[in-house]
């Protein structure tokens, strides 16, 4: 009896200190970091990304260059899945434990603005008219207020992906991918193969609603057709303002109810379809070429279509930028400015377009004869100049909107028109709910 | 429990009442509360103390101080709510007495099997052991509209295609049999737990007074296993009533719930207003919703399904 009490509290004793550490050194690691910013020389900065397996890669990489040219700072980097990330930051946050740099989404600044998650980018280090000097024109704000609140390295835009196989397979010459709309329908049409029953065994376009389907409406179809998707401040929905709106919004909804030339859950969904050679086309960002390495067939890469030949071009960019998060001051902020100093540094945008795949944000790199020569880059690249970043304000529940309007008309069998006006109605509210009307 | 256990076996052997003036109960009390101290901090810092904190936070708004209704009032005048609560009750009602009825004809089954008994256990419980997510994702792939299985299987029997998850007319009921299928084990195996556990002789009184098999089910078996049905039918309904991570893979990546909300449960609706939107006491709200409606319905279960309960 009495060993076995004894064992009993000991194991206790072993348990309860263990259990009470464990919830005590989170806290006290995080007035750790808190408090080596003052006096002391040496600062410790965290920056946090979401989990790309080759931007985590990356990123160690260059934080180990950027030590050892400042010994006196230490970047700590911390990734976590993208799905939670939001959260994961929002959470910390509010405990006390989130970083001091956040990598996030431009369409998520807006958002982390409102829930006061980070900071303008101080004038002293570089104005807003330096930030827009050094960019080229798709890196906007983004923050509601026109104040810059981040800075990204690379920029994305969107291109066709075509799969030469297929191509040839339907008849097709494969150096020719389609140059208008009008064309890629009629390819894709050739490259579609349907069931009796009007189920797809092959689809000759990816077309999607959720994936790059609804930007490329919106910044490229939208914009052909006449009408400027929103306002300059962001708060109006201007896409019914023309007729032509509706006119793209047909000829985009018709491409799937129509001309059959592809479906959104096909193959699971547009990219994959294409990836397992199911799909002849499919329209997306740049970081789909790290993925095409392992493509067993043929395939190119081409400038979105136009409406007619040489008419208007137009394209989506995106990016994932670095911000500063409230409450960094003192020897933390300046050290923070470093770091954002050095990753956007022409020599770091280079380095992370040869392994990221993400084209150069930098002006000073847009006319790069080594970017604008190669077969891949090209076309991401050469977009830069006509490309448009969307405002954001809820990303989700815009692309949700989205997503349940036109499912009216795909599902329910809508009118388009009916449709159409719920789309406008729907992308209108999630603005204004955001600016609080 | 188990530590508790074996703690008071040996303490019962030793003679009582020697050390330092304390009785053998208030020692055995001690090491439990010992033992209990740790989980019990710990729960109430997980579980309870958000769970109160839900319950103020659905009663402001960010960035106005004071007291309101507004979110629930908010929440009562969105038709996705409504949609999202009438859709977790079709689930309830759908999957709970489907998954029992047959969780327990399979256990009726399987006890009149003599060989292999285990193995059918285990082959109608291995769904349930199986990672939820995993299973969705499989059950995604079979009822995809152009390449699954299931539409290969109907089109070659000479039927027509379904549109399963993407018809918004079938989606909540495709989402339903993958519930009823993954859960149906579970009731087989505390079903099978609670036949066994109805002594034998019972039977063989009923057989010489001359009583026919279904005489004997309805007047034996069913009533001993009330305990059963009633612990299954609760467990059952809770879990539904709190579905979502069917839902989430089997219809997530585009819009979660859809096609047009027609399979979103409170949990869904809940978890895209604080995590897509990022309003945290509009979601609070629909989470103390939740929260009073598995109490009552609880509540009225016991009281139900407990008035049988007397032989």
């Amino acid at each position: 009896m009495g060993r076995r009490r004894t064992a009993l509290i000991a194991t206790l004793a072993a348990i309860v200190p263990l259990v009470l550490g464990a919830c005590g050194s989170s806290g006290s690691g995080s007035g750790e970091s808190g408090s080596s910013g003052d006096g002391d020389q040496q600062v410790t900065i965290s920056y946090w990304q979401y989990t790309y397996a080759t931007k985590v890669t990356e990123i160690k990489k260059l934080i180990k260059e950027f030590e050892a040219k400042n010994p006196n700072i230490k970047v700590q980097a911390e990734d976590y899945p993208h799905d939670q990330f939001q959260n994961k930051v929002f959470a910390a946050q509010k405990a006390g434990t989130g970083p001091d740099i956040v990598n996030i989404y431009n369409g998520w600044v807006a958002q982390f603005v409102k829930q006061k998650a980070i900071q303008p980018i101080p004038s002293d280090f570089m104005s807003t008219k330096d930030i827009k000097d050094y960019y080229v024109s798709t890196v906007q704000p983004q923050s509601g207020d026109g104040k810059f609140y981040s800075l990204p390295i690379a920029v994305r835009s969107l291109a066709l992906f075509y799969n030469k196989d297929l191509f040839k397979a339907a008849g097709l010459d494969p150096n020719k991918p389609p140059q208008t709309w009008d064309e890629l329908v009629a390819d894709a049409k050739k490259m579609t193969v349907m069931t009796d029953d009007g189920r797809y065994k092959q689809e000759g376009f990816g077309w999607n609603v959720s994936g790059q389907g609804y930007h490329t409406f919106e910044e490229v179809l939208l914009r052909q057709y006449g009408v400027t998707p929103f306002s300059d401040d962001g708060r109006t929905v201007q896409w019914d303002s023309k007729p032509g709106g509706f006119d793209a919004y047909q000829f985009w909804m018709n491409m799937t109810m129509k001309d059959k030339i592809g479906t959104p859950d096909f193959n699971t969904d547009y990219s994959t379809a294409f990836l397992a050679g199911k799909a002849g086309m499919i329209i997306d960002g740049s970081f789909r070429l790290g993925d095409m390495k392992d493509a067993k067939f043929d395939w190119g890469v081409t400038e979105l279509p136009v409406r007619e030949a040489g008419g208007m071009k137009s394209n989506y960019a995106s990016y994932w930028t670095n911000a500063i998060a409230t409450g960094v001051s003192g020897a933390k902020l300046k050290a923070a400015e470093k770091f954002l100093k050095f990753l956007i540094s022409e020599d770091v945008q280079k380095d992370w377009l040869k392994n990221i795949g993400e084209i150069p944000a930098g002006k000073s790199l847009s006319n790069d004869k080594d970017i604008l020569d190669n077969a891949q880059y090209a076309p991401f690249a050469k977009a830069l100049s006509y490309a448009h970043t969307t405002f954001f304000v809820n990303e989700d529940a815009s692309r949700n909107a989205f997503i349940d309007a036109t499912n009216e008309s795909l599902l329910n069998n809508v009118p388009l028109a009916d449709s159409w006006k719920k789309l406008v109605a729907s992308q209108q509210k999630v603005r204004d709910d955001f600016f609080g009307k | 429990m188990v530590a508790l256990e074996a703690a008071r076996a040996p303490a019962g052997s030793s003679p009582p009442g020697r050390s330092r003036g304390m009785t053998l109960r208030g020692r055995r009390t001690r090491v439990a509360y010992a033992f209990l101290i740790v989980p019990i901090l710990f729960y109430l810092a997980i579980r309870v103390y958000p769970t109160l904190q839900a319950f103020w936070l659905s009663f402001t708004v960010e960035g106005s101080p004071g007291l309101t209704l507004a979110n629930y009032s908010r929440m009562l005048q969105d038709p996705i709510f409504w949609q999202s609560v009438y859709n977790t009750f079709l689930y309830t009602i759908i999957t709970v007495p489907i998954e029992m009825a047959l969780g327990l004809l399979l256990a009726l089954g399987i006890d009149r099997m003599g060989r292999f008994r285990g193995f059918y256990r285990i082959i109608f419980f291995l769904p349930y052991m199986t990672s939820i997510v995993a299973v969705s994702w499989v059950w995604r792939l079979i009822y995809a509209r152009d390449t699954g299985l299931l539409n290969e299987i109907l089109v070659g029997l000479g039927l027509p295609a379904q549109g399963w998850l993407n018809d918004p007319d079938q989606a909540l009921l495709s989402v339903a049999i993958v519930m009823i299928w993954q859960t149906m084990g579970f009731s087989m195996l505390i079903f099978s737990a609670g036949l066994n556990a109805i002594p034998k002789e019972f039977y063989e009184a009923a057989r010489i007074d001359g009583a026919g098999g279904w005489k004997m089910f309805s007047r034996i078996t069913l009533p001993l296993l009330n305990p059963t049905i009633v612990f299954l039918a609760i467990i059952g309904v809770i879990q539904t009533l709190q579905t979502f991570t069917q839902i989430a893979n089997l219809t997530g990546g585009d819009a979660m719930g859809g096609p047009l909300h027609s399979t979103a449960s409170i949990v869904v609706y809940m978890y895209q207003q604080g995590f897509e939107s990022y309003d945290m006491n509009f979601a609070s709200a629909s989470t103390v919703f939740l929260f009073v409606l598995i109490l009552i319905v609880t509540l009225i279960q016991f009281r139900v399904l407990n008035r049988g309960y007397k032989l």
